[in-house]
């Protein structure tokens, strides 16, 4: 009996939630440490998974398997493979700094934790699920939390608005997907949710096609495809720098990963049918989203729109079903996970200090808060694409791989790179060059310890997964091997 | 099938109700001789009596490999039963438990004498076989019902429940025994076990069956409340002493769902093809109107009472599948549906024993008054949206699962949309107690300790039974085989 890493990833951060309501609510100092605690725990876990993976051995790793519910052929099988381990390792990252980042919440902390915890165990969930049916189960368990965190302790203009729009298209999706999901079971009568043994169950062509946009589509609604990216930029406004943090860079690859894992992966020949469509709609994520951050005057709107963009070159990289692709795909998300945590915590440590985040209103933050300003813009370096950070490692590929595929589609999605550059430039130069307004100065104090350590360590990571891509793309790449073994190519 | 002949052990296919009937008596009795301060207890006598009556239902009642018919064909002692008794023993006891120290009832000893006998006649609609038992039992079930919904004598709304509730009751009532009566002439049999065999020598026109089988389910529509039968429910929820409530809502429903069940899968199999479409299409109604008109609720009473009839719907489609999973899922719904629906109910009750209000609005600020309470009506209406790890998240999943397998796509995504909806209202509720801020927050909200030992087994069920969801689904498609 190896040690559950896996499990213990996942129910910690439930079972620590669990216990935070038993701590007496005015101890907020406690309740800090405990929640800090607990994620650190889960870090250390998931960089352990991450580094004693073993690539040339490849495949599902670090697998355990519990009958769950016999009847239906149900159990609770878990493991991660190339794809999914720095899904894993990206979890840890973002959890343990969103607690950093969120140190100096005073409404509840309490509730706060333990609701984010939920969260981060049903994420831990979904990523190494290998049950069709134990993915579902997490994958709920991570949307009604949302909403609650959003709406308590979000942005007070939007937040009951964005919080119900997010949980009622997420739910949607998720719901539409979990009906493919029982079609698959009872077509493949191997009475088994087993995600491995359904890869083989050989539907026929016309069910895949058929069923391919409902499982899809329903997942991808959470990794933000067009049309259904609209709950994104308003959820990540609303919500509080945490779960803005933890809500563009972890769930939307919730969403993105289901997509691959259960869509494709299960409906392979669906997936070659319908990939010129999931083309053309993630073309118009990465271009229409990037045109609407540029004329974004919120600074949270310009970070939101910038994550529509980026996810739909994750769908892109999906859809061209190619190695190149699904390897930038799979680099993409833990990258723009990493980042986009990045931008959401500085945008809130802008916004606890100015109390606005209308871009023209700013100017001049660099000099107040030097590591802030550091901090941005190499997650900017990184958001455009630039060589020697993690984005390039990413995009290159999704690319090449377009390319292959495409030609056209490559020409017209490069174009993002180039207004991505105008905005994050613009961003940068506004709210961290430039004067600082009158009425700021002199009140603009630099962040506190926490917040540095977590700024330092996810731009660290940026940079370090740019200059050392050995770290993680042969990974990356056994993972998107397998589901090119299951698309019948390599 | 065989009678038995009467022999004293067969009295223990009845012991539930035996005992249930003893224990009225002497709730009766004790409200007599105790003074009337200590008549507080009764609640607690009859509590701890459904709780012994259930585990020695549990340790002496248990049918055997081979159901019988015993009592002259009057009673089935299966496992069908047996299952559908234990979910209403359970949820008369809590009921009983939450009635404790509550104004105007808490100390009536005939308010719980009622109760149990209420609970008696629903045990034997579980058990019943013959449809002059059946009819018996409907009726002793339903008439302790009016008079508890119109209990509380002050209140216009009480009167105007209980007197809804007869009016719709006694007519519905009538329509199926109207029902029963040509079953009977066609036949010239009132056996349920029987009847199959007969109807389909005595080969009636379909559509004259068809005519009879509608007539039936209107008296069970009314008791489950589906659509188009449900008009009494938000009028008698919203009146009702909210135990009554509670009670109506559950156990109530249990023993709907249980004659549903038996008498349509074993008397009409021949027009199978007929009434399943028409339940299918009832469930669709029933689901998505409760659904649709909870939205606009400001009464927690009411919003519940829209929500229980929703999930009257979701339970049917178990039903309709026509498959040994659908029968098990149906019965695995009502579980995860009672265990939740009373532990909202008892936040419902706790939270108008402190504050005196009913009202959605003023709900406000509860996460802060009462974390706990707070949390508890968290997980009962996550439950009742179907989310994990909650036990009405495994239910839905069932049901749906049951849809999908026996080809009801339809219903199945006219389900899952629903849900939705649901989980909108529902949501609506938990924004307004974790999110408004409300003048009352500093004042405390009483727990006593009738209702929190309630509550706490409700939400622990509504856990165990999310989780560890294996072993209940079993038991639920076992029982369910009992009835053949």
């Amino acid at each position: 009996m190896t040690f559950p890493f896996l499990s213990v990833i996942t129910f910690t951060p439930i079972t620590a939630g669990t216990l935070l309501f038993f701590f007496p609510a005015e101890r907020k100092d406690w309740i800090r440490r405990f929640a800090l605690t607990a994620a650190s725990l889960d870090l250390l876990l998931s960089l352990i998974v991450y580094f004693s993976y073993d690539r040339v051995a490849a495949g599902y790793q670090f697998v355990e398997k519990v009958s769950w519910i016999p009847r239906l052929g149900i159990s609770y099988y878990v493991g991660v493979d190339g794809i999914s381990a720095p899904l894993v390792l990206l979890t840890g990252i973002v959890i343990f700094t969103g607690v950093l980042i969120s140190w100096g919440l005073d409404d509840r902390p309490r509730e706060f934790f333990a609701f984010l915890f939920i969260l981060a165990s049903g994420v831990f969930g979904v990523f190494c699920s290998l049950d069709l049916f134990a993915l579902f189960f997490f994958y709920e368990l991570a949307v009604f939390p949302m909403f609650l965190l959003i709406s308590i302790w979000g942005w007070q203009v939007t937040r009951e608005y964005a919080a119900m729009k997010l949980t009622l298209y997420l739910f949607i999706g998720s719901v539409v997907a979990l009906v493919g999901g029982l079609a698959m079971y009872f077509n493949a009568g191997l009475n088994s949710f087993d995600l491995l043994e359904l890869e083989r169950a050989g539907f026929s062509i016309a069910f895949q096609r058929f069923w391919f946009p409902f499982v899809f589509f329903g997942f991808a609604v959470l990794g933000g495809i067009f049309p259904f990216h609209n709950w994104s930029p308003d959820g990540h406004v609303a919500a509080p720098t945490a779960v803005s943090m933890f809500h563009a860079g972890v769930l939307m690859k919730l969403g993105a990963f289901a997509a691959l894992r259960v869509g494709i992966m299960l409906l392979p020949e669906g997936a070659k049918f319908w990939s010129p469509l999931i083309l053309i709609l993630a073309t118009v994520n990465v271009v229409y989203g990037a045109f609407i951050a540029m004329v974004q005057t919120d600074f949270k709107y310009v970070i939101g729109f910038s994550s529509v963009s980026h996810m739909g070159l994750v769908m892109l990289g999906f859809a061209t079903l190619n190695r190149d692709g699904l390897t930038g795909a799979g680099l993409q998300m833990f990258s723009h996970g990493v980042m986009t945590a990045l931008f959401f915590a500085v945008v809130g440590m802008v916004y606890d200090r100015a109390h606005t985040r209308d871009i023209p209103k700013l100017g001049g933050f660099a000099k107040a808060m030097p590591l802030v300003a550091f901090a941005f813009i190499i997650g900017g370096l990184v958001s455009m694409g630039m060589p020697g950070f993690s984005g390039f490692i990413a995009e290159f590929p999704i690319f090449m791989g377009l390319w292959q595929k495409q030609p056209i589609v490559a020409l017209v999605a490069v174009i993002s790179i180039v207004i991505t550059a105008a905005y994050i430039m613009r961003v940068i130069g506004r709210v961290f060059f430039g004067v600082m307004p009158a009425e700021f100065e002199g009140h603009i104090g630099d962040v506190i310890l926490q917040d540095k350590v977590a700024l330092v360590m996810l731009s660290g990571i940026l940079v370090l997964v740019g200059v050392y891509p050995a770290i993680m793309a042969p990974m990356v790449q056994t993972g998107a091997n397998a589901v090119l073994r299951l698309l019948g190519g390599g | 099938m065989s009678f038995t002949e009467f022999r004293p052990e067969t009295l223990l296919a009845v012991l539930p109700e035996i005992a249930l009937f003893l224990l009225a008596g002497l709730v009766l009795g004790l409200d007599l001789i105790w003074r009337p301060s200590r008549r507080g207890a009764l609640g607690w006598v009859s509590a701890i009596g459904v709780g012994l009556i259930l585990i020695a239902t549990g340790l002496f009642s248990r049918p055997g490999a081979e159901p019988q018919l015993v009592l002259g064909g009057m009673v089935r002692h299966d496992w069908t039963a047996f299952a559908f008794r234990t979910l209403i023993l359970f949820a008369t006891g809590v009921s009983c438990l939450l009635s404790i120290r509550l104004a105007g009832i808490g100390d009536r000893g005939e308010y719980f004498a009622l109760m149990l006998v209420s609970a008696m006649g629903m045990s034997l609609m579980a058990s019943a076989a013959d449809l002059i038992m059946l009819y018996l039992a409907i009726e002793t079930t339903s008439i302790p019902l009016y008079v508890l919904a119109g209990f509380l004598k002050g209140d216009d709304k009480s009167a105007e429940s209980g007197l809804k509730y007869f009016l719709f009751g006694a007519l519905t009532s009538t329509v199926m025994l109207y029902g029963f009566s040509l079953l009977y002439g066609m036949t010239g049999e009132t056996q349920i076990y029987r009847l199959a065999d007969a109807l389909r020598a005595a080969h009636p026109a379909p559509a004259s069956l068809i005519a009879v089988a509608l007539l039936v389910l209107v008296g069970f529509g009314f008791k489950v409340a589906a659509v188009p039968f449900h008009f009494w429910t938000p009028d008698v929820y919203e009146g009702a002493p909210t135990p009554i409530t509670a009670f109506v809502s559950t156990a109530s429903k249990a023993a709907g769902f249980a004659v549903l069940f038996r008498v349509m899968t074993l008397a009409f199999p021949s027009i199978e093809g007929f009434w399943a479409p028409a339940l299918a299409g009832i469930a669709a109604a029933t689901m998505t109107l409760g659904n649709l008109l909870a939205i606009p609720q400001k009464n927690i009473k009411r919003l519940l009472a829209y929500s229980s009839i929703s999930h009257a719907g979701y339970a049917l489609i178990g039903l309709v599948a026509l498959s040994s999973l659908g029968r098990g899922s149906m019965l695995f719904y009502l579980l995860a549906y009672i265990v939740t629906n009373l532990a909202a109910f008892a936040v419902v009750i706790l939270f108008a024993h402190s504050a005196g209000t009913e009202q959605i609005a003023d709900y406000a600020g509860l996460s802060r008054r009462s974390p706990g309470l707070a949390l508890a009506l968290l997980v009962a209406f996550l439950s009742l949206a179907g989310m994990p790890p909650l036990a009405g998240f495994v239910a839905k999943f069932y049901v749906f699962a049951a849809a999908v397998e026996s080809g009801l796509l339809w219903l199945a995504f006219l389900g899952v949309l629903n849900a939705i909806v649901g989980l909108y209202y529902y949501l609506t509720v938990l924004k307004v107690v974790y999110l408004y801020r409300s003048p009352e927050e500093a004042k405390p909200i009483v727990v006593p300790t009738a209702q929190a030992v309630a509550l706490a087994a409700c939400v622990g069920a509504i856990l165990l039974v999310g989780i560890a969801s294996g072993p209940w689904l079993d038991w639920g498609v076992l029982a369910a085989q009992g009835l053949f």
